[in-house]
């Protein structure tokens, strides 16, 4: 893949108050053929966000004037350019908060570069899918979601109605981290009476999907556990 | 005892800190100072030093007035008191003489704060307050005024014999001892001999009434001299007795090089307070360790003589001894066993002032004493005639009358009886009843009633019962032997009754006191902390005394009231309480300070150290407690004292120990993490710098370089994680989030991690299907699995498999990581969780060794288990075993 062809043009927003780590991104993104602006704080990043119009922003939490957190909600009150958190907290209660903000992913400070690139490529397709392809493709996997139709290696693979809609959900997100209250708001509706239990349906479903589509299910490739976080599609090979 | 209450009355109205004051500073200063200059005769400069050290008072900015000098008319005294205010005399007229005196009364109302009172030994002319000099300085004294006097060693009484023997003339001027033993400063007046008899000669000294004296010969050079020494070692002594009995008095711990040890045995004759001063002297001239003992032997002693043996007790104490009541039958073998317990070496006695029967049969106590006292010296004291026995009070009299007329009540009684049942009975038989009298009369009665009641059974039973009746007359002389049997019977039956009765008494009074010691060191002995040291205390005091407590604990440099006292607190009693804390000695009622207060208060201290502060309100009324009691309640307060003394260098030692812990513990983080996170950092440093500057790179280095930089990069990220992860568990932070999930899914999400470093093994994983869901903490467990995986790769080489296994056993659910590694020695199977521990080997393998403890507090707060062991053919295993959830099953 012609990396530089497709992000030409593309414009990527750094948000973070260390110096190094401004550089490194802006090095490294530069390279890949991304317009890159700067932000060391909050202010900064929702003026930028006018005057640069992003394509995407890298967000660190941990910033001098506001938390990530907020300056997030400001973003998604103005703009649904997507987000990818860049922060050293590694619970995941603040991922989570973060997600359910409206962050659309969350690495973990360090992080290697190409792990940063493909979570930008693949929040920033998602924004495009809506109007685009229905066929998800990956490796031996394949889901048509026109036709509700779902092969592995060429041979249908039948799924019930919940796993159908719970892998819907992970193709449309295919390739970012989606929280478990994002995908059982998704797939059982509003009603979250029994909360654990729901949850607990949802990590039985993914464990029969698992069974279904994975070619060694202790050894998942297409599903991946963000623990105590979410689910994550495969989406670059 | 009266004055002093009035004081404290007073005292009790006056504002808390006027009286806090007061209660914080010395009680003895509320009396006046005494400074007695000393010397061996008329003529040595005794006015003259004490004037001058007036005059040098008054630069200082003293207050200071002259109450009596008398200057004898010589030039160089009155110089001195030149521009010294002198309070008027008055005139005492006396058989037409008129006698100048000092003006008491001018003096108390002038209130200097120093007064100037010359010849202390003086006798005043008939007629004014006192008889004697001494007692007006007593009163001013009193009156908080100081004094400085002047004295004769020849005034002395003590010394008066003394002196008599030497120069043989009796003086009639004598002050009692205690004046000079009291005063707070001495000050030897002393001229050589030489010097003072070319005085005499050129007739610089005024002799008055001395003249005589000097005629027959008083001051020749021998009698000069020995009053000399006697006077100068007098002093000497009471210096050293005052500076020691302060510092005992104080508790200024030592150094007391007791070599000797003195027993003085008293009794509750009043000479006995001659033998503790006699002791005192011991004891200060062998700078000796002493005690002072009343031996209990059971026998009946009267209120006043047990009131005088518990003041010489503490007479004996306030000099510095060791007071105390022992009890026992033997007097003398009591007296060496305790000399011998205690490793005494001298025994002081007093000489026995009369013999009574049993003394000519056994010998004396003192020679008993002496008998068995081996290689411990025996000292005997002669007490003074004059010191009689003082006669029973009025009271115990009349008390014991009634016991008297019971006695004959009794009589009677058996009398009418035998009248009644005579016809039946031989006269003989009767006399029977008259011993069964006496035996209930010295049971109820004691010693005296049963006496008489035996004599007054003789004279009845002869008089109605013995032929010929109702006269004394005795017609069969047989009956003389029955009378003489019947009163001789009768004594012996009275003597050993009234002794068990004593000795059952006394005994279970000192059972009651033993179980109660026992019990309260018992409880003590438990108790844990402080708080509930107090509660003991709270509970206990209220059983053994009859009286409500109140606890003060030292809190830093405060006195704090602990728990709910017994009775109301108020500023007085808290300040009392301070008092004794500050001085750490006992007050308040009972006792000689502050005794207007409704409750004593002890000291809780061992040796120098006070923790705290006792108070006791008894509901006893005396004056003040019975000895037996006041020893008892020194024992608990002791006891108390020890327990918190106990509790708190228990409490120290924990702390020590986990201070001691905590530097270990850091000393070892700090190696670990200075040696961890600089040795990634070389690496990355040395590949990237090489990179930078190394123009000339290959391309296949440059790659290695970037290889090696990103991998130590991925370590030290791990490393950082698992101090962070360690931080948490230290700050507790870590809360088990719990829910069921698959081993599966834990399984696959770690080694997804490990997607890189295990590119080049074979991974395989084995988990039984029907394997039911673990209820865990996913995030945790999936840290403790990672940190165990990364061992397995660290710890073993590259191209070696690692399989991950999991299966039910027993009531677990058991992860396995099996690797081919190098093993852990097995010394080190046990020690691996440990936090810090690394086992032993060769460098290339690091790591801070937090991850396996880190792993072990995990598992431990899923109830689970984590161990390692050998692998058969070469490797290790590590088992992760969390415990098999009931309510839910695999579906």
């Amino acid at each position: 893949m012609n990396e530089t062809g497709i992000s030409s043009g593309v414009r990527i927003l750094i948000v973070d108050d260390e110096k190094a780590i401004r550089r490194f991104l802006k090095t490294s993104l530069s390279s890949q053929g991304y317009e890159v602006a700067e932000a060391k704080n909050g202010t900064e990043a929702l003026t930028a966000l006018k005057s640069f119009r992003p394509d995407a922003v890298v967000l660190d939490l941990g910033l001098p004037d506001m938390d990530g957190v907020v300056v997030t909600k400001k973003i998604r009150e103005l703009t649904q350019t997507p987000i990818v958190i860049v922060s050293v907290r590694d619970q995941e209660t603040d991922k989570i908060n973060a997600l359910d903000a409206g962050a659309d992913d969350y690495l973990t400070k360090p992080f290697s570069a190409p792990e940063l690139f493909a979570r930008l490529r693949a929040v920033m397709r998602r924004l495009a899918r809506v109007q685009d392809d229905p066929v998800f493709n990956i490796d031996d996997l394949m889901v048509d979601l026109s036709k509700r139709l779902v092969k592995v290696k060429g041979t249908e693979i039948r799924l019930t109605p919940t796993e159908y809609d719970v892998l819907k959900v992970l193709v449309l997100n295919a390739g970012k981290v989606i929280t478990h209250q994002q995908i059982i708001k998704q797939v059982w509706s509003k009603n979250q009476k029994d909360y654990e239990g729901i949850e607990h349906l949802l990590r039985v479903t993914v464990s029969n999907l698992r069974n279904k589509l994975e070619p060694d299910p202790s050894r998942p490739t297409y599903i991946l556990t963000d623990a105590g976080v979410g689910y994550r599609l495969k989406f670059e090979a | 005892m009266l004055e002093q209450n009035h004081k404290n009355n007073d005292l009790n109205h006056s504002a808390p800190e006027v009286f806090l004051e007061v209660a914080a500073s010395e009680e003895l200063r509320k009396k006046g100072k005494l400074k007695i200059f000393f010397g061996y005769s008329a003529g040595v400069g005794k006015t003259y030093a004490m004037l001058s050290a007036i005059r040098r008072a008054k630069e200082n900015g003293i207050d200071a007035a002259i109450g009596y000098v008398e200057t004898h008319g010589r030039k160089e005294t009155e110089g001195l008191l030149d521009g010294i205010e002198i309070i008027p005399r008055k005139t005492v007229v006396y058989k037409g003489a008129s006698i100048p005196e000092m003006d008491l009364d001018a003096v108390l109302k002038r209130r200097p704060q120093i007064a100037v009172v010359d010849e202390l030994a003086h006798t005043n002319a008939p007629g004014s307050r006192h008889l004697k000099r001494f007692q007006d300085i007593e009163e001013l004294l009193a009156s908080g005024i100081d004094v400085y006097t002047t004295l004769n060693i020849q005034h002395l009484e003590g010394f008066n014999d003394v002196v008599a023997r030497i120069t043989g003339i009796v003086m009639k001027e004598t002050v009692p001892d205690r004046i000079m033993d009291e005063a707070d400063e001495i000050e030897v007046a002393d001229t050589p001999i030489g010097e003072l008899l070319q005085r005499l000669k050129d007739g610089k000294v005024y002799l008055g009434e001395q003249a005589a004296l000097a005629a027959q010969n008083f001051f020749n050079e021998g009698n000069l001299n020995a009053l000399r020494e006697i006077t100068l070692r007098h002093a000497a002594q009471l210096v050293d007795d005052q500076v020691q009995s302060y510092l005992k008095r104080r508790a200024i711990s030592g150094p007391w090089p007791a070599r000797e040890r003195l027993l003085v045995c008293i009794t509750s004759h009043p000479a006995s307070s001659e033998l503790v001063r006699a002791g005192r002297l011991l004891a200060a001239g062998f700078d000796a360790q002493w005690f002072v003992v009343y031996i209990n032997n059971s026998k009946f002693i009267s209120e006043i003589n047990r009131d005088r043996v518990m003041r010489t007790l503490q007479m004996a104490e306030q000099l510095g001894a060791t007071a105390l009541t022992l009890s026992g039958y033997h007097v003398a073998q009591e007296i060496i066993n305790y000399a011998r317990s205690n490793n005494v070496t001298k025994i002081i006695l007093g000489k026995p002032l009369k013999r009574n029967l049993s003394d000519l049969l056994k010998g004396t106590i003192v020679d008993q004493v002496v008998e068995q006292s081996g290689d411990i010296d025996v000292h005997i004291i002669t007490p003074k005639k004059n010191n009689k026995m003082q006669v029973e009070k009025p009271a115990i009299i009349k008390k014991s009358l009634s016991r008297y007329f019971n006695s004959i009540l009794l009589v009677i009684g058996i009398s009418l009886f035998g009248g009644v049942i005579q016809a039946r009975l031989a006269p003989t038989n009767l006399a029977m009843f008259y011993l069964l009298g006496v035996v209930v009369a010295a049971i109820r009665w004691g010693r005296g009633p049963s006496v008489f009641a035996a004599l007054l059974s003789v004279l009845v039973f002869d008089f109605f019962f013995v032929k010929p009746y109702f006269t004394f007359v005795v017609s069969d002389t047989q009956y003389i032997f029955t009378f003489a049997a019947l009163l001789i019977v009768g004594l012996i039956i009275s003597r050993l009754t009234v002794r068990t009765r004593d000795q059952a008494v006394d005994a279970r009074a000192r059972e009651a006191q033993a179980t109660a010691l026992y019990n309260l060191s018992r409880y003590l002995t438990a108790a844990k902390d402080i708080s509930a040291i107090v509660d003991i205390v709270y509970t206990h005091f209220v059983q053994t005394f009859h009286s409500r407590v109140a606890v003060f604990l030292k809190e830093g440099a405060s006195l704090n009231l602990q728990g709910n006292p017994g009775y109301p607190i108020t500023e007085h009693e808290k300040a009392v309480a301070t008092w004794v804390a500050q001085n750490k000695q006992a007050a308040g009622w009972g006792t000689e300070t502050l005794s207007a207060s409704v409750a004593q208060y002890v000291p809780l201290k061992t040796g120098d150290n006070i923790f705290g502060v006792l108070g006791i309100k008894f509901d006893y009324l005396g004056e003040r407690l019975p000895l037996d009691e006041r020893r008892l309640l020194e024992t608990f307060a002791t006891q108390i004292a020890l327990a918190i003394e106990r509790v708190l260098l228990v409490e120290e030692a924990r702390q020590m120990q986990l201070m001691r812990e905590k530097e270990i513990m850091q000393t070892a983080l700090f190696d670990s993490i200075s040696h961890d996170l600089k040795t990634p950092l070389v690496s990355i440093q040395g590949s990237l710098s090489d990179m930078l500057e190394n123009k000339n790179l290959e391309e296949r280095s440059k790659q290695a370089h970037l290889e090696t930089a990103y991998e130590e990069t991925v370590r030290m990220n791990r490393l950082v994680n698992n101090l962070l992860d360690t931080a948490r568990l230290e700050a507790g932070a870590f809360k088990l989030s719990l829910k069921p999930y698959e081993v599966r899914d834990l399984v696959g999400t770690v080694i997804k991690e490990f997607e890189v470093p295990l590119k080049d093994r074979k991974v395989t994983v084995k988990i039984s299907s029907d394997l039911p869901d673990v209820v865990m903490d996913f995030i945790l467990m999936a840290k403790v699995l990672a940190n165990i995986i990364d061992n397995a790769i660290k710890y073993s080489p590259f191209n070696l498999p690692i399989d991950i296994e999991s299966a039910v056993a027993d009531d677990y659910v058991e992860i396995k990581v099996l690797d081919r590694g190098l093993g852990i020695p097995k010394d080190d199977l046990e020690r691996i969780f440990d936090k810090f521990y690394r086992v032993k080997q060769p460098e290339n393998f690091e790591g801070t060794g937090l991850g396996l403890s880190i792993c072990k507090r995990i598992v431990d707060a899923h109830k689970g288990k984590i161990w390692a062991e050998d692998r058969t053919g070469g490797g290790s295993i590590f088992t992760i075993a969390l415990p098999l959830s009931k309510g839910h099953v695999h579906e």
